[in-house]
């Protein structure tokens, strides 16, 4: 993937060997030449992506920004680079300053605009590149942003030099059923059409692969495919019901879960209500959204997720950018704090949607780091008339205080992309500190331990899930049964496999491999060693 | 110079689609048009063909726009577009 477009510098002004007609005609050029490209690709797209990318052709080479860019090179001398840069900027805000819905269309200018620059420097479009023929995408890392554009029929594998093994990438390819291999410095110098062997299971590539590699790539694809059919029902070898079910990010999301036969939703981020948008969703907004859900899943559990913004999530009306440490600031649940009301207005829309469906419906806060904030959430529950008020345990302090917290509330589940990150105090999205950022740390396991200890010590069962990515892992599937976790939430794709590789233990393995990986060295070695002893997930190529 | 009016008819107004296949029928045109609306003085009227400007002129549904052009065919052309903006484009 091409590296992001840079800005030209303020003030650039044309060469001295190219006159203002010059430069207009080169950038007319230019605009022209994206449009046609955009317009191609609009030919071979469906649906909404179709209409953003007609949409955005036609903006190319758009008579208002060209006009704009072609004063500034007239009457200032500016560089046909920085007169694009500077028009586009100025369209950009007049769409941002409309809001609702013009406001997003900004970002399609200055997507509009990146490519316009390349075009006149002659360097590829910034974005993951169009091609005819599948390949395999290697780039520094990839942003949410990414997997609108990422179409799964022609990518193969991802590769990133940065991120780590919770980073988006890593979420993306699970989403996907992608092989990737993320943190791997280097990768920047392989050169576009090399042939590579990406093994996602073991995190190697193989420049130049030999003839068996090219034919386990083939069974795998086999396999990947026979492997998509969850009968419905997760359990281990002897009857143990481990109830499997999907993390989702909307209706569609939630529709496609319940096709692959989840056995509820575990997670339902509604951030998705959200993002992108200048205002809090209306009551009715809201509503519809999350009815879209819960009707996926009739006689269902489904456990809603409280908006989860700050961090790598902002929120333009509820989060502050500028906060020194945003992961360690307002976010999740403290939103409360800084913004009352959000939240109770949410879970009143929630619980509106929640009437006249028949789903489940359960609603956790993320973030919660103390008993007094789980109760206070309990109450606001309450009030709202949500029966079941649970937490989200991702602060180390709520998975060493789980007992106290599970005295107040009826469920925890257990998010633990956070709870690594807090607990190795590591960026997730750092490459440099991808070793450190794996649910297998012992210590994480020892977290995760805690936290059933806490429930088992209150007394009542209350139920501890996991949401977070380590429960689409199937070997880390059985660790987490063996530590007493009661359910798995992750992506749908994952689920099949996962429920293949449980049903091969009973309990009381699953327990054995829990304290093999907690009783090991290094996260590596806890992976290798309960790997070692699911000869399951070799025969799958898992 | 010829003027027609047009009530948008798309559902959620004329933006995106709707505006990308108002600005692609004008681009297609040999004559210049310029679209306000009916409450905004013709000096403010603007380029037809660019999708920005129509998107930033923010026509939602049921409002009146105006339609200006001159030369051969200004009548017919303006006729076209005013039945592609009095169709819900939306519906599709």
């Amino acid at each position: 993937m091409p590296k992001a477009v840079s800005e030209p510098p303020a003030g650039e002004k044309l060469a001295s060997s190219t006159t203002a007609e010059d430069a207009a005609v080169t950038l007319r050029a230019a605009a022209k030449a994206v449009q046609a490209e955009l317009k191609q690709r609009s030919v071979g797209a469906t649906g909404a992506g179709k209409s953003v990318l007609e949409a955005t052709a036609l903006m190319a080479a758009d008579p208002m920004l060209i006009k704009g860019a072609v004063k500034l090179i007239t009457n200032n001398g500016t560089s046909a680079e920085r007169a694009i840069w500077e028009s586009a900027a100025s369209v950009a805000e007049m769409l941002h300053n409309l809001g609702g819905y013009m406001a997003e269309r900004s970002t399609d200018v200055l997507d509009v605009r990146s490519r316009i620059v390349a075009e006149l420097r002659g360097v590829p479009a910034p974005g993951i590149p169009a091609a005819d023929e599948p390949f395999i995408l290697v780039a520094d890392d990839l942003a949410p942003a990414d997997t609108a554009t990422l179409n799964p029929a022609i990518v193969l594998a991802l590769v990133t030099s940065g991120g780590g093994p919770q980073s988006h990438t890593a979420i993306i390819a699970r989403a996907l059923g992608l092989p990737a291999v993320v943190a791997a410095p280097g990768v920047d110098d392989i050169a576009d059409g090399t042939s590579i062997y990406v093994d996602g299971a073991a995190g190697s590539i193989t420049v130049d692969p030999d003839a068996d590699q090219v034919a386990a790539a083939e069974a795998w694809a086999t396999t990947a495919a026979t492997l998509a059919v969850f009968s419905g029902e997760g359990a281990t070898a002897d009857g143990h019901l481990v109830p499997l079910l999907a993390n989702v990010g909307g209706a569609a999301d939630a529709v496609k879960a319940a096709a692959a036969g989840a056995q509820g939703v575990g997670l339902l981020r509604t951030e998705f209500c959200f993002l992108d948008r200048d205002e809090e969703p209306t009551l009715d907004e809201q509503v519809t959204a999350y009815r879209g859900v819960f009707d996926a899943f009739p006689g269902k559990k489904v456990v809603v997720r409280t908006l989860d913004a700050g961090a790598d999530k902002p929120l333009p009306f509820l989060t502050d950018a500028s906060e020194p440490n945003p992961a360690l600031g307002v976010r999740g649940y403290r939103t409360d704090f800084t913004s009352p009301g959000v939240l109770k207005r949410q879970l009143a829309a929630i619980a509106t949607a929640a009437e006249g469906t028949e789903a489940d419906v359960w609603v956790m806060a993320p973030m919660i780091s103390t008993a007094e904030e789980a109760a206070d959430f309990a109450a606001m529950c309450r009030e709202a008339g949500l029966k079941t008020p649970g937490v989200m345990v991702e602060v180390p302090s709520a998975a060493l205080t789980s007992e106290s917290i599970l005295g107040l509330v009826d469920f925890a589940s257990l998010g633990t992309n956070d709870l690594t990150q807090y607990a190795m105090a590591a960026d997730r999205q750092l490459g440099p500190l991808a070793a450190l950022n794996t649910p297998w740390q012992p210590a994480v396991l020892r977290l995760i331990q805690l936290t059933v200890a806490g429930s088992v010590a209150e007394g009542n069962n209350k139920p501890v899930g996991v949401c977070g990515e380590a429960a689409a892992d199937p070997a880390l599937a059985v660790v987490l049964v063996g530590l007493g976790v009661n359910t798995l939430s992750m992506t749908a794709r994952a689920l099949s496999a996962v429920a293949a590789v449980l049903a091969t233990v009973t309990v009381p393995e699953a327990q054995r491999l829990a304290a093999v990986a907690l009783a090991a060295p290094s996260a590596v070695e806890a992976r290798a060693r309960v790997r070692a002893e699911l000869p399951i997930l070799d025969e799958l190529g898992l | 110079m010829s003027e027609r009016t047009a009530t948008i008819a798309s559902r959620v107004g004329l933006h995106a689609r709707p505006a990308a296949i108002f600005a692609e029928a004008v681009g297609a045109l040999d004559l210049e048009v310029t679209i306000a609306l009916e409450s905004d003085p013709a000096e403010d009227a603007m380029d037809a063909s660019s999708i920005l400007s129509l998107m930033s002129l923010g026509a939602g549904n049921g409002q009146v726009v105006v339609l200006r052009a001159e030369g051969d065919g200004a009548d017919e052309a303006l006729e076209s577009l005013v039945k592609i903006l009095e169709t819900d484009l939306d519906a599709e």
